[in-house]
């Protein structure tokens, strides 16, 4: 009787449950960031010139090599995907590893930011903290998490793909890659925000 | 009334779904499920035994508003020495009477009404509702469960933090929230509450995006989207709502867990900051700014999925077709849509500029006119209805009548002009439980006397169910219509002791009589927790659809198991096809097969032949 039940049918959408939720997620996250960005732009025109000095201690080249960071592992997660929809497992292999390592070197440099912050004294309670650098350590910082995040099951997803079966689900590949690409997004809005837009009469290293 | 012409199989085959699964554990089964069903009982199980805990602080507040200074009676004597003035005297500390507020206001809207409204009946009702097994996700739905009771111990904790639970109100305004006094990294009340709140909104979202993806994906054949029932409509709209509105209250609460912990100041300006480790610069408004930006929806989050009960409920006892289904639809979205536009409202005090208030005051009284769509539909469904007055019923029109009043309370704050003069008393305090006990509540009570036959298999007590609704329903009335009366006498919103103020003192009778209302509404709870034990165990056996109602979830099995259903599903019509001409029953479910045609929107049976040959002359 229940062998025959035919409830779970095609996805009505023909989109996969998985890459839905991941869409509902997505919008749900870029809600979350409005809300920072929300703030960011309220107090920003509140305090015009400690926005611009914050904003010009940061290092704008550091974040610029981790855009491009960022970018590339956003194109090699796209790659990896299409290898490893055509099964090619070792190009799969190649670029998955490829995008895990862009994570990696992406939190690196941000390792390096946030530590010549510390020695500044510009973390939260040291003495030269400023409103701009509660933000940046928030945006940056939930950013970073949302970083390691997807770098979790993409090691997972990596280390599978060496077993004997490979990694079988592409479906929850392109799933995770929305949610890459999603992350790359939103470090797309968080660069200019806070590292190039710099008003030009702040006070300490404008233009 | 006769299930001849129903075709599910009827015998044998009841109280199980699938016997093809193999056997669980225990744990699997009954903790860590990820059966829709057994998260829906679990969200339920938890919502009710937090209902008693906030419904307690509710009953501690109260005592101290009639009787200030007076020992609480009986147990007064066993509080907490934190709690009270003098060791064992049984009379709160102002301190106290504070964190009860916050802690009665944080526990019903989060830790009761939204489990109950979105977890239970969105987890209850959807699949079985569209026809289909369970969740698109049932790991994360199991997720989205046990995140919420830590989420309350959590919360609780505040009770062993040094400055005992948070205390700041519900809507925890800062600089009040985000200024402790504590140093750097210490660990207050306040901050267990904003970490609570945050894991219950990443259990909402979580739960949000797969009833979207659910309603999606997963309808049964032949399921148009307008033919769910608006229960799931209700609960797709609501769910689109958390998934927006959420996490912009997830980023507030970051922002004030950073000030009230790492002590940064985004909501703290520079005069207010007392301490050199603050930088200044923030502004404490933009925390009600961003805050109501989500819990202005989150209202609707509350209301919404009651209103889709409550249409099920009403059409299905009313035996009619819903009054005008797609207006409700569309007054359902209209009111979401809405809720997302007013947030300011709940700000006229705050200090903003006359004409974006004029604009706030006009967007608000708009709300008006999708609610009373569903008003006027509701009255409509029960206009020469074949009424049965179960207490499911019962509820559902104790819902429609205390939603006019609260919603016509909600007219008058919403006017710029009126709501300077009732800001902040106890007319707020009226309208709020108007809207979420009258309202809220009674359409959970709704729909649990309505899907407790198919929960468990087992009918509630009518007899005690409609005591237990007289009781509330009385006791409510007693309890808060007077409030409206003290608000607009000016008695404020989260005062100690009101009899300090002269022109108070007059209406200690009426505090009175309104803190012996609310003892009698509280333990009128108790009824439903007798009944639903007893019922539990010596209920009716419910049978397959019990309400002869024509909804999906009615096809299952008596006691559905994992899976839901035993036989294929197939759509055929709309929810509401009661009482159609040509048909001998007085109900039509969804899933039975038949062809009908529609003349002027009424739905006539037809024969097949008659059907292929259009008799009628109009589809």
């Amino acid at each position: 009787m229940s062998s025959a039940l035919n409830l779970s049918h095609e996805p009505v959408t023909k989109i996969p449950h998985g890459k839905l939720v991941m869409w509902a997620f997505l919008a749900s996250e870029l809600m979350f960031f409005s809300g920072f960005f929300g703030a960011f732009i309220v107090l920003r025109n509140a305090n015009y010139d400690t926005f611009g000095q914050g904003s010009a201690l940061l290092s704008w080249p550091l974040a610029l090599v981790n855009t491009f960071i960022l970018i590339g592992s956003s194109l090699t997660m796209a790659m990896c995907i299409y290898h490893l929809e055509r099964k090619n497992n070792r190009f799969f292999q190649l670029f998955l590893g490829l995008t895990i390592l862009g994570g990696f070197g992406f939190l690196i440099v941000k390792f390096i930011e946030y530590s010549s912050k510390f020695e500044h004294g510009l973390f939260p309670g040291q003495e030269h903290h400023t409103l701009f650098f509660s933000f940046y350590f928030m945006m940056t910082g939930f950013h970073a998490i949302h970083v390691i995040a997807g770098m979790i099951p993409m090691s997972f997803m990596w280390f599978k793909s060496f077993t004997k079966k490979g990694y079988p689900y592409p479906v929850k590949v392109e799933t995770l890659g929305l949610y890459w690409h999603f992350v790359d997004l939103m470090w797309i809005f968080i660069f200019p925000a806070l590292y190039l837009m710099i008003p030009y009469h702040g006070a300490i290293g404008g233009h | 009334m006769s299930e001849t012409s129903v075709v599910t199989p009827d015998s044998g085959t009841m109280d199980v779904g699938h016997h093809d699964h193999h056997e669980l554990p225990w744990y699997r089964k009954y903790l860590f499920s990820t059966d829709h069903k057994v998260i829906a009982k679990q969200f339920m199980i938890a919502a009710l035994f937090f209902m008693f805990v906030g419904g307690a602080f509710a009953l501690f507040i109260r005592w101290q508003l009639a009787y200030p200074g007076k020992p609480i009676p009986v147990i007064g004597s066993i509080l907490p020495a934190s709690w009270v003035t003098e060791p064992m005297s049984g009379v709160i500390t102002p301190e106290f009477f504070t964190q009860l507020l916050t802690m009665h206001g944080s526990v019903m809207i989060f830790l009761v009404i939204i489990p109950l409204a979105a977890g239970m009946f969105g987890n209850f009702c959807i699949p079985l509702m569209i026809g289909t097994d369970d969740m698109a996700l049932p790991r994360l739905n199991m997720w989205s469960f046990w995140l919420v009771p830590p989420a309350g111990l959590i919360m609780m904790a505040g009770f062993y933090t040094e400055t005992g639970y948070a205390a700041a109100g519900w809507t925890s305004y800062p600089p009040l929230s985000a200024l402790t006094g504590l140093p750097v990294f210490t660990i207050s009340g306040q901050t267990l509450w904003l970490i609570a709140l945050f894991m219950i909104g990443f259990s909402s979202i979580m739960g949000a995006v797969n009833y979207v993806t659910t309603i999606m994906n997963k309808r049964a054949k032949g399921m148009k989207l307008f033919d769910m029932p608006l229960t799931v409509w209700a609960l797709f709209i609501t769910a689109i709502i958390i998934t927006l509105g959420t996490p912009v209250l997830a980023a507030a609460l970051t922002m004030l867990f950073m000030d009230n912990f790492l002590h940064t100041s985004f909501f703290l300006p520079d005069s207010l900051v007392t301490s050199s480790h603050y930088a200044g610069g923030g502004q404490p408004v933009l925390w009600q700014h961003i805050f109501w930006f989500y819990s202005h929806p989150a209202v609707y989050i509350m209301i919404l999925p009651l209103m889709g009960v409550v249409s099920d409920v009403l059409a299905t006892f009313s035996r009619k077709p819903i009054y005008g289904y797609k207006a409700m639809v569309f007054a359902l979205s209209g009111i979401a849509f809405l809720g997302f536009i007013v947030w300011g409202h709940h700000m006229f005090q705050s200090g903003m500029n006359p004409l974006l208030g004029t604009t706030f005051v006009l967007s608000t009284i708009v709300i008006a006119v999708p609610s009373s769509i569903k008003v006027f539909n509701w009255l409509g469904t029960l206009w020469r209805g074949d009424i049965r007055f179960t207490s499911a019923m019962l509820s559902g029109l104790a819902f429609v009548s205390m939603f006019i009043i609260g919603g016509l309370s909600g007219v008058f704050m919403a006017s710029a002009a009126v709501d300077i003069f009732i800001h902040d008393t106890y007319f707020i305090v009226a309208h709020i439980h108007y809207v979420l006990f009258g309202g809220s509540l009674f359409g959970i009570f709704a729909g649990i006397y309505y899907w407790f036959p198919k929960m468990y298999g087992r009918m509630l007590n009518e007899t005690w169910g409609r005591r237990h609704l007289f009781w509330t329903f009385i006791a409510f009335n007693c309890t808060f219509f007077p409030m409206h009366v003290l608000g607009l006498a000016g008695h404020m919103r989260r005062i100690y002791d009101p009899n300090v103020y002269d022109f108070l003192k007059g209406l200690s009778g009426l505090n009175e009589f309104i803190t012996i209302s609310a003892i009698v509404l509280g333990f009128a709870q108790l009824i439903l927790v007798a009944n639903i034990f007893h019922s539990l165990i010596w209920g009716k056996k419910a049978g397959r659809n019990p309400w002869n109602a024509n909804t999906l979830e009615w096809a299952a099995p008596e006691h559905p198991g994992h899976g839901n259903f035993d036989t294929d599903i197939t759509v055929y019509r709309g929810p509401y096809e009661f009482c159609v001409e040509g048909r001998e029953l007085d109900y039509w479910p969804q899933w039975e097969p038949g062809e009908s045609i529609s003349v002027h929107h009424h739905t006539i049976a037809v024969s097949k032949e008659e059907s292929e040959n259009k008799v009628f002359g109009a589809h």
